[in-house]
């Protein structure tokens, strides 16, 4: 079938594709400044020659560089993304322990932001010049124009310090010890603040792109055909204006979508929500390489994943993509 | 058979339709009144900007934004449908009245079945049940003649050819049976062939239902072919109004007069011979495969856009390409200017070889063969004032800044735009920005003009002026002319010589009395009977 051939192409030109930028990760990182073994032996407390020789001659560190990218490289190839030294773990099981608490971070933000984001974009394209058109786009620019973390803090001070409503930090309450239910409702309400935060942004521009694209839409001519039928208006907003809107949109929503794993360093700092992008940013104080290497490895895989996705979906949304004309 | 029953099914009473401010008038339609009654076809003729689908989107509610009637009254079975609200006005939409549009390449939503939007109209108006709804739509799509109609239900618009979509919308239009039905302009973006299966269609229907139809059109020819009454209207206001006989054999008012002149209704070149015999073109052979490598969800595709076209163009003849789209005309102009490079065969321009010239080479003869496009709109960039645009050209070929600016001046005076070489595109009607992109090529000092639908987007009256404009340059600057065009009254008008083509292919060239009086080929002779308005005698010119 063409579609089976299809993807199986796309994954193979994924694979290449994901090397090529292995590599380029290496080499990028060997030009930043800083000597992973002297960071690691200061912060033991020694300084001497002979140690810090030894270390680099246990992690290969003196050795030419290609053989470091070969090393690394067939590494990966086996799925082993090294030790990270500072961790005393390997890569893999840290990545793996901190990843579904950044999914479920980014995930909840991007269907919240996706969704809400086309709901308000409809409602002011449908009461474009109207009031209440207004003051959604007002709303959007407002969201659109304040800074992530600026946002973050003051919902603290608000829902946790004034009102008390909800936790300012962390997965979820400790020492409490739930289990089923409890569990998933405690962790339930710590995601309320980050992932609303998250959101705000991409909503304002989901917002914003549905209402341009929806007016844009409305002025084709099928619409006034749709009208001739004697069509509501709600349908035809509906059914043929938002249908018809919807491909820059999945453009959009594919970008949003591979920045999943790496897209939520601050938010995840504000909120002390342990996922991969607090893990990111301890990795790089740290020159922690190999644990760097190996998050850019799954959120590049991330982006091009969600690439062959979103292409498949243009082919689900607009039938003359997929069959061409 | 019009005026059987003394009620019209429609009546409009001094209508007056107003434009937004800065409009280029204040009133679209001034004071207007007419009647379309059960089982006649009015048509309602006018050239662009003349308001004739204004009456007709006012009596749906479908007039555009700032645009709104300022007085009159619209009587359709006994209630005023300029009064009606936005809700009542939808329930009489698709149900009482029916209309189609001008572009069935955007007509239908490109995301939906045919079939589901037609079932939509049942849907609108709460009729039948899913299932009863697409079996409904089955028996439309046979109806008008849709080939397929079980998988033509299942397809989406951009799997039919324009014909089958237009096919489609009278099918939308018809479901609910109206008792009017609203053409605006609906064949005009169709080939010749097409044109006149759908007028026939429209026709056909309209017998068997009864029903009245409105018929907006620029042509003539469509007229003759198809209405009981016309109204000719200009600027706004109703110049004539009558019996179709009447007003195409003696039409009272001079606008009709000159716009019925504008179509050539004896379709029969004057026989004129070139004034030598010096070969300037020779193609000979010429193939041109285009090949869309399989994309992401396509398979890879070929089409045979030339297959073997040969032909010759003496100094000073005109050479009318004419065939329907998809045959390979426009291709083929674009290989004769170098824009498309054919596969194989030859193309030579006074004996050097045109074909094989590359860089530098062909930059210096480039020159020689010069193109007028087809959208007037399109073919000039919005921020360049037009002198310059003129000058370009030749500024490329080394000529000063000084001397080409001063030559464009002269050209736009050749061309009857004189004085007008800092005025910027938007400031020009159709018919003038197609005089400016003559200027342009004759800038370059060509030998040959290739025109590609030069004035297929002009209102008729204006296409007689370009034609004219055209014939006179080449006779004032010895130019030879290759006129791509898929109307044969228009290539009748200026050509010497004729080459039909289909699918890539010639099927038939000739002399232009030749072909027209006495076609070998059947396709030709097709082509022929499908121009509207052929075998009714107009009015004399």
């Amino acid at each position: 079938m063409l579609y089976v051939r299809l993807i199986t192409m796309r994954l193979l030109k994924a694979v290449v594709v994901l090397f090529m930028i292995i590599i380029f990760n290496f080499v990028l990182i060997q030009l930043a400044p800083g000597d992973p073994a002297a960071i690691l032996a200061g912060e033991a407390g020694a300084t001497d020659e002979e140690f810090l020789r030894q270390l680099r001659e246990r992690f290969g560190l003196d050795q030419p560089l290609y053989v470091q990218l070969w090393r690394y490289v067939s590494g990966v190839a086996m799925l082993d993304f090294g030790f990270s030294y500072r961790q005393q773990m390997p890569v893999l099981d840290l990545i793996l322990a901190r990843l579904p608490a950044t999914l479920l971070l980014t995930g909840t933000a991007f269907v919240l932001s996706l969704f809400l984001g086309i709901v308000a974009g409809s409602l002011a394209a449908a009461r474009v010049k109207k009031p209440s058109g207004s003051i959604i786009m007002a709303l959007a620019l407002l969201f659109y124009a304040t800074p992530l973390f600026w946002v973050a803090l003051m919902s603290v001070v608000l829902f946790s310090v004034y009102l008390d409503l909800l936790p300012a930090y962390g997965m979820y309450t400790v020492g409490a010890g739930h289990t089923g239910l409890a569990l998933v409702l405690d962790v339930g309400k710590h995601l309320i603040l980050p992932a609303t935060t998250l959101a705000l942004f991409f909503m304002a521009i989901y917002t914003r792109m549905t209402r341009a694209s929806m007016l844009d839409a409305s002025q084709q001519d099928f619409v006034k055909t749709a009208r001739a039928k004697g069509l509501k208006n709600s349908v035809i907003q509906r059914r043929h204006i938002l249908r018809n809107a919807l491909l820059p949109i999945i453009t959009l929503a594919g970008l949003q979508a591979g920045q999943m794993v790496g897209g939520a360093i601050l938010t995840e700092t504000v909120f002390a929500w342990p996922g991969i992008g607090r893990l990111m940013f301890e990795a790089l104080q740290q020159r922690d390489y190999n644990l760097l290497l190996g998050i850019f490895f799954f959120s590049a895989a991330l982006v091009i994943l969600f690439n062959i996705i979103t292409d498949l979906v243009y082919g689900l949304a607009d039938p003359r993509i997929k069959e061409g004309s | 058979m019009t005026d059987s029953q003394a009620t019209p099914l429609l009546s409009l009473r001094n209508v007056s339709i107003a434009l937004p401010k800065g409009a280029d008038r204040a009133l679209a339609v001034e004071d207007v009144s007419y009647d379309v009654f059960r089982g006649e076809i009015l048509c309602v003729v006018g050239e662009s900007g003349s308001g004739k689908s204004m009456a007709a989107n006012a009596v749906m509610g479908l007039l555009p934004k700032g645009v709104y009637t300022s007085g009159g009254e619209a009587i359709f079975d006994g209630q005023d449908l300029l009064q009606l609200s936005e809700k009542q006005h939808r329930t009489l939409r698709g149900l009482r009245i029916g209309m189609i549009f001008q572009e069935p390449m955007t007509a239908l939503n490109p995301l939906m079945r045919v079939g589901a939007q037609i079932a939509e109209v049942f849907e609108a108006h709460g009729q039948f049940n899913g299932r009863e709804r697409q079996q409904k739509a089955l028996a439309l799509l046979t109806e008008v003649g849709i080939p397929d109609p079980d998988k033509a239900i299942r397809a989406y618009p951009f799997q039919l050819s324009g014909g089958q979509r237009q096919r489609v919308m009278i099918a939308m239009a018809l479901a609910l049976e109206p008792e009017l039905l609203i053409a605006d302009e609906p064949t005009t973006a169709l080939d010749v062939t097409t044109q006149a299966q759908i007028l026939e269609l429209i026709r056909d229907l309209q017998q068997r239902r009864g029903m009245a139809v409105m018929f907006i059109t620029h042509d003539f020819g469509v007229v003759a072919e198809i209405a009981n009454r016309v109204c000719v209207m200009r600027y706004g206001q109703i110049v004539e109004l009558g019996e179709a006989e009447a007003v195409l054999k003696h039409p009272s008012h001079d606008y009709t007069r000159a716009l019925i002149e504008a179509i050539p209704s004896d379709v029969i070149p004057e026989a004129r011979g070139a004034e030598t015999d010096t070969p300037l073109l020779e193609v000979v052979g010429l193939n041109k495969v285009f090949r869309s490598k399989g994309g992401l969800f396509k398979p890879a595709r070929e089409v045979h856009a030339l297959q073997d076209v040969s032909f010759s163009l003496v100094k000073g003849e005109t050479i009318g390409i004419v065939g329907e789209s998809g045959s390979g005309k426009s291709t083929l102009g674009r290989c004769v200017v170098r824009l498309e490079r054919p596969d194989s065969g030859t193309l030579s321009l006074s004996g050097t070889d045109f074909m094989h010239l590359q860089g530098e080479a062909l930059r210096r003869e480039r020159h020689r063969v010069q193109m007028i496009f087809q959208d007037p709109y399109a073919s000039l960039n919005p921020r360049h004032r037009v002198g310059y645009a003129i000058a370009q050209g030749p500024i490329a070929n080394g000529t000063s800044k000084g001397q080409a600016m001063a030559k464009a001046k002269e050209l736009l005076a050749l061309v009857g735009l004189d004085g007008t070489d800092d005025r910027y595109p938007h400031e020009f009607s159709g018919g003038q920005r197609q005089r400016i992109g003559i200027a342009r090529a004759l800038a370059m000092q060509p030998e040959l003009i290739v025109a590609d639908e030069a004035v297929s987007a002009l209102d008729v009256s204006i296409q007689a002026q370009i034609l004219e404009l055209l014939e006179e340059l080449k006779q004032k600057l010895s130019l030879s002319l290759l006129f791509i065009t898929h109307d044969l009254r228009v290539a009748a008008q200026i050509c010497d010589h004729i080459v039909v083509m289909q699918h890539g292919r010639i099927v038939e060239q000739g002399p232009a009395r030749e072909v027209f009086l006495a076609p070998r080929e059947a396709y030709t002779r097709e082509l022929l009977d499908a121009i509207p308005g052929r075998e009714h005698e107009l009015a004399d010119a």
